[in-house]
């Protein structure tokens, strides 16, 4: 029994035991999809939406039939929209497809270079949506004050970036994620740019609720082996954010005591 | 004769079809798609029902993997 077996993350009113959040694009097909998910213990997984002719083989199943809505929390996304009226439109197609469901994660890109959001247009999106019963997350840059406009708003889970979408980078400004969690009053996910293990225990360890991620597992060199990796490190980060880690100090402290020692 | 867009393709229909007929005829049903015309959603409990007109825009959309 660990301190953070009964740690639960909550999103819009569920309860979740894993804090690790992951995509579903990326992989090499269907059943290393399925296997990933599963190693990493995600409860929640983000889709995409897209024209039925599109990035589908005839005979391949469907992402929902792999990973079912009554097993896995399905997080659509607006992956790809560059305007608030676009991601708005793929959100309400979004409930439509998944029977009236209201979580969303909303994002509305700015530039193709670095896929950073537009926060105006993700702004306006969010209202839009907020208003309409939309239960939002809302992918944002490590800006605290818009992290806190974000929350007033009624953003049910604020996600600012580590570092670009897909580029494995890690936490770029630990400092801006720490001011976001220090204000937080909502659940704060560290989504997008982290690569390794070590990327996601640093976001935990500063104090986030979660972490999302998708091509730091899907673009390892063996993606399940990385999904589990990723687990753990997504545990091992929250346990010692909750244990407090020790002070810095410039010199040594020895660990043994410095009495008794033989002539 | 209809003569409609289907998620950006040009597609001349037989004649008068429903949203539900058309979904079968594109092999369709049973999936979970979420359909919209002219850019105005039709809800699934509407298929049935909605007559698809000359010109329309439909856009037929699922869920696939992404992050």
């Amino acid at each position: 029994m660990t301190e953070s077996s009964n740690d639960p993350l909550i999103i819009a009113g569920i309860e979740y035991g894993s804090r690790l959040l992951v995509g579903t694009g990326k992989y090499k097909d269907m059943d290393e999809t399925r296997a990933a998910i599963q190693a990493s213990g995600a409860e929640i997984i983000t889709i995409a939406i897209r024209r039925t002719n599109i990035g589908q083989n005839p005979g391949e199943p469907n992402i929902l039939d792999v990973l079912p809505p009554d097993k896995y929390t399905i997080l659509p996304n607006t992956a790809g929209c560059y305007t608030a009226k676009d991601a708005v439109r793929t959100c309400m197609l979004a409930r439509e497809l998944l029977d009236g469901h209201q979580l969303c994660k909303l994002e509305v890109l700015g530039d193709e270079k670095t896929l950073y959001p537009d926060m105006p247009a993700t702004m306006e999106a969010a209202e839009t949506l907020i208003k309409d019963g939309f239960k939002v997350m809302v992918y944002m840059n490590d800006d605290p004050i818009l992290a806190k406009r974000l929350a007033e708003m009624g953003c049910v889970a604020v996600m600012p970036l580590a570092a670009p979408i897909g580029s494995g980078l890690g936490v770029r400004n630990p400092h801006n994620i720490r001011f976001i969690v220090e204000e937080a009053t909502v659940p704060i996910l560290v989504d997008a740019g982290v690569g390794t293990a070590s990327d996601a225990a640093v976001a935990m360890e500063l104090g986030v609720d979660g972490v999302l991620m998708n091509t730091a597992i899907a673009a390892a060199g063996k993606p399940v082996l990385m999904a589990a990796a990723m687990n753990k490190a997504v545990r091992a980060g929250r346990e010692a954010w909750l244990a407090g880690r020790m002070p810095k100090k410039a010199y040594a402290s020895a660990s043994s005591p410095e009495t008794g020692l033989i002539d | 004769m209809l003569d409609v867009i289907v998620n950006g393709e040009s597609r001349i229909l037989a004649g008068s079809v429903t949203v539900k007929e058309l979904i079968q005829d594109m092999d369709l049903q049973g999936k979970r798609i979420a359909i919209e015309i002219n850019g105005e959603i039709v809800p699934a409990s509407q298929h049935s029902r909605v007559q698809i007109s000359d010109g329309d825009h439909i856009e037929i959309v699922g869920a696939i993997g992404g992050g």
